[in-house]
């Protein structure tokens, strides 16, 4: 199951507690190990509050673990956010909505003190490659949700990180929408090689987009299953192939499992 | 479970209220000190025979009669200002607070009831809404120093078929009013309208009438809304009350024990300290009881106040 | 763009007009002797044959207005960026703030004439500073903290800095806060600027002049410098929206009530 690439994310016997010792004390994950080989898509998912989003923010230092480590491309993952390592994508697209589009992808450059004609030629080329390119001087409220995904994605990867981390991006778009998505994003994945974690809740979305789908358990969250997608290219046929479907079963009843635990 | 983080939850609340409290009383403390402080510094110039030329310009001057300390303002609310009686100050001052405070519930009143009577006109049509608006708002511009005299002069004399007297306080009341209206519009109407739409068409669902959809849904949604206007409310009646009896010469209340206190000042400087401390705890008792009816009301609901 | 504001401004204006009229018309057919609340025609000749003197006065009255507004803003804003920046801070001094604009600031007014002497312009400037601080400090704190979760994740992903969050995020999201804060406190300032002169101050101001034209039952003329202060604050008030659209260009044509 690992890559015999350089390992870009490294979990070791990671567990998280909130409000440790108060009465809403909560366990959110339990004893996880993980590591992702540099370049593969992986999703995670499980059920409400099985702790899969934290699990991303571990990996993104945006909170610490209770016990264990967590490395990205062999650092701490603190180390990374501050080499600005990953880049990051959420539900809701965090765009400022003071800000126009093109403005919205420069945000990331601009804090890292780039000068204004590298910023502009960058921010030009990632909207491009998110085939925005025409929506640059637009302001945010006058995008769909779509789009202002899209413009998240080209802010997240604008300063060109190895790593991307995403938490249920798709999750506010209607359902075809979210399979355009999709493939744009396999699209972006196949063009720069990126290592993506892809947080979801939806088991079609997740088998179409990964080679590797991590079911995690409900509350304490631990890795259930670890099952490896082998669809090859993905097209729009492949939604609708056997193997597809076979995928999707596997998975699913990997998550009924842990739902009928005692 | 659950009853426990709901304990735990009220615990926070109290402690976080206890500190706040806490925080006033170090505020007060920390005022008394820089004042004590302040004079004692200015005594120190005076002593030294210099001169700092922002001292009676841009900062007070130091001397007792301008800054009576601090000791004699706490002393005087025992002392009786009057020579004939025992009364100390402090019953004098709580005496015309009450007064104050009736102008500004009954004011409070008044204006809560025209101020969401506007809201619900205003809720028919965006239309009226957008005409009437600018003139809500351009209409607390107007001054109240300006309105009280005429309209005590008005209750005086065009008020005389009421089966009962109209006093002049009564008048004050109105002018607490007159402040209190406004906010309590503006957020009534913000309320009404905040109510789900998906709830609204569910009531046209029932078939009810309009008065049954304000009374059953919109009402309620307001209840966030109008505590917070409340709370804006409550000060601006009570400072509406007491200029309003300033300005319009009424007896009994702050209003005319802080104007006697300011003309008579050299022979009593910390009086009139004295009185606006009065008036400052009556503005804070207002308050209070605003927010405890707030979180009363609120959480029976099991819903959270809205930040102002 | 020019068009779509007179069609705002249609319901206001019908509104306004008929209001006139209907306050014209009634006081024709009623017409008490010296009514206390005179019609708008007599009004605005009162304004135009007095108006050297109301000139003067709103003059006097409004640098008052103007020096407390800016000191109040400048103090307010100041304070929201310094307490924004402290969660500690913000927790004890908001609430703090809250409950002292709970006081009566008007009644500080004889203490300031105390300390400043009755003439002194700088006791009318306090009263007008301190009203105007509190609701640009409450409402500026509250935009500068209250931005959105996944702002800030995104921010601290990049590893930014407090400066560079507080330039990129906080300000920018602060700013349709501090302009409603803004209106509020211009009203407030022409308010408390003619109150604050019952006390004292310059004699040949708007509240002394209202105050004794209505004691010499002149109330055309009270009310015609009335007008004058609700001029002031309406112009102040237009001049916030104006200094807003200019520094949020980006903002949609939304509804003004609310957010």
């Amino acid at each position: 199951m690992t890559e015999p690439d350089r390992c870009a994310v490294a979990i070791s016997n990671v567990s998280k507690v909130f409000n440790q010792g108060k009465p809403n004390e909560v366990h959110a994950i339990e004893d996880i190990s993980l590591s992702i080989g540099e370049g593969t898509f992986v999703s995670l998912i499980g059920p409400s509050g099985c702790g899969k989003s934290t699990l991303l923010r571990l990996i993104a230092a945006l909170t610490h673990p209770t016990r264990g480590d967590v490395g990205v491309n062999d650092k701490s993952a603190d180390q990374a956010r501050l080499d600005r390592d990953y880049g990051m994508a959420f539900q809701t697209s965090g765009l400022f909505k003071w800000r126009s589009v093109a403005e919205n992808v420069e945000l990331p450059l601009q804090l890292m003190g780039w000068s204004k004609t590298d910023r502009k030629a960058r921010a030009a080329e990632m909207l491009d490659l998110v085939k925005l390119d025409e929506f640059g001087d637009h302001y945010p409220h006058e995008l769909s949700g779509g789009m202002r995904q899209r413009v998240a994605i080209a802010r997240a990867l604008s300063f060109r990180p190895s790593l991307l981390l995403m938490d249920e991006p798709f999750g506010a778009l209607d359902e075809m929408t979210r399979e355009h998505m999709q493939t744009e994003l396999l699209d972006i994945w196949n063009k720069t090689g990126k290592t993506i974690v892809f947080v979801t809740h939806s088991i079609p979305e997740a088998v179409f987009l990964s080679q590797r789908v991590i079911v995690m358990s409900p509350r304490p969250g631990r890795i259930a299953s670890d099952i490896r997608i082998d669809l090859g290219e993905r097209s729009f046929e492949t939604r609708e192939a056997s193997a597809f479907f076979e995928k999707v079963t596997e998975v699913r009843e990997a998550l009924r499992f842990e739902e009928s635990q005692p | 479970m659950a009853r426990e983080i709901r304990r735990h939850e009220r615990t926070e609340a109290t402690r976080r209220t206890l500190r706040r409290i806490g925080v006033f009383v170090v505020f007060l403390v920390i005022l008394a000190l820089a004042y004590t402080g302040y004079k004692a510094f200015g005594q120190s110039l005076d002593d030294a025979q210099t001169d700092w030329p922002m001292i009676g310009r841009v900062l007070p001057r130091t001397d007792d009669l301008t800054m009576p300390p601090v000791s004699d303002i706490i002393s005087e609310f025992t002392q009786p200002p009057q020579r004939n009686s025992d009364k100390p100050l402090a019953a004098f001052i709580a005496e015309a607070a009450l007064f104050t405070m009736r102008e500004a519930v009954l004011g409070f009143a008044f204006g809560v009831i025209f101020g969401l009577g506007i809201a619900v006109v205003l809720l028919r049509s965006k239309w009226i809404e957008q005409g009437v608006t600018p003139y809500l708002v351009a209409s607390q511009t107007v001054p109240l120093v300006a309105i009280a005299p005429i309209v005590i002069i008005w209750g005086s004399t065009s008020l005389d078929w009421l089966p009962f007297e109209w006093t002049n306080w009564m008048s004050v009341s109105l002018i607490a009013a007159y402040l209190t209206f406004f906010p309590v519009a503006m957020n009534g109407i913000r309320g009404l309208r905040s109510a789900d739409p998906a709830a609204m068409e569910l009531m046209r669902s029932y078939a009810a009438t309009r008065r049954q959809t304000l009374v059953k849904l919109q009402l309620p949604a307001s209840v966030p809304y109008l505590f917070a206007a409340f709370k804006i409310a409550a000060t601006a009646a009570i400072v509406g009350a007491i200029v309003g009896e300033i300005s319009g010469g009424v007896r009994g209340g702050l209003g005319r024990l802080i104007l006697d206190f300011a003309s008579r000042y050299t022979t009593g400087p910390s009086r009139l300290y004295a009185t606006v401390i009065g008036a400052a705890l009556l503005g804070l008792i207002a308050i209070g009881l605003v927010t405890a009816a707030e979180y009363l009301v609120l959480s029976k609901r099991k819903e959270e106040p809205l930040a102002l | 763009m020019i068009s779509r504001a007179f069609r705002g401004a249609a319901p206001a204006t019908v509104v306004g007009l008929g209001g006139l009229l209907f306050w014209e018309l009634s006081l024709l057919i009623i017409n008490p002797e010296g009514f206390v609340l005179p019609a708008p025609s007599g009004i605005i000749a009162a304004f135009f044959d007095n108006f050297e003197e109301i000139w003067v006065a709103s003059r006097n009255t409004g640098f008052i207005v103007i020096t407390g507004l800016v000191g109040g803003v400048a103090l307010g804003v100041l304070w929201a960026l310094l307490v924004s920046r402290f969660r500690l801070a913000n927790e004890t001094l908001t609430p703090l703030a809250i409950s002292l604009n709970a006081i009566p600031i008007i009644a500080l007014a004889p203490i300031f004439n105390a300390w400043y002497g009755l003439l002194s312009p700088v006791s009318n400037q306090a009263i007008v500073v301190i009203l105007v601080f509190f609701p640009v400090f409450i409402n500026t704190t509250k935009g500068l903290t209250d931005v959105g979760a996944t702002e800030i994740e995104l921010m601290r992903s990049y590893a930014a800095s407090s400066w560079q969050v507080a330039r990129t995020v906080r300000i920018p999201n602060a700013m349709p806060f501090f302009f409603t804060a803004l209106k509020i406190a211009s009203s407030l300032a022409v308010i408390g600027a003619i109150v604050a002169e019952y006390f004292g101050g310059r004699q040949d101001a708007l509240g002394p002049l209202i105050v004794q034209n209505a004691g010499l039952t002149r109330y055309t003329e009270a009310w015609a410098a009335v007008l004058a202060g609700s001029v002031m604050g309406i112009v102040l008030f237009v001049a916030s929206g104006i200094f807003e659209r200019v520094s949020m260009p980006w903002k949609p044509d939304a509804e003004t009530i609310g957010a």
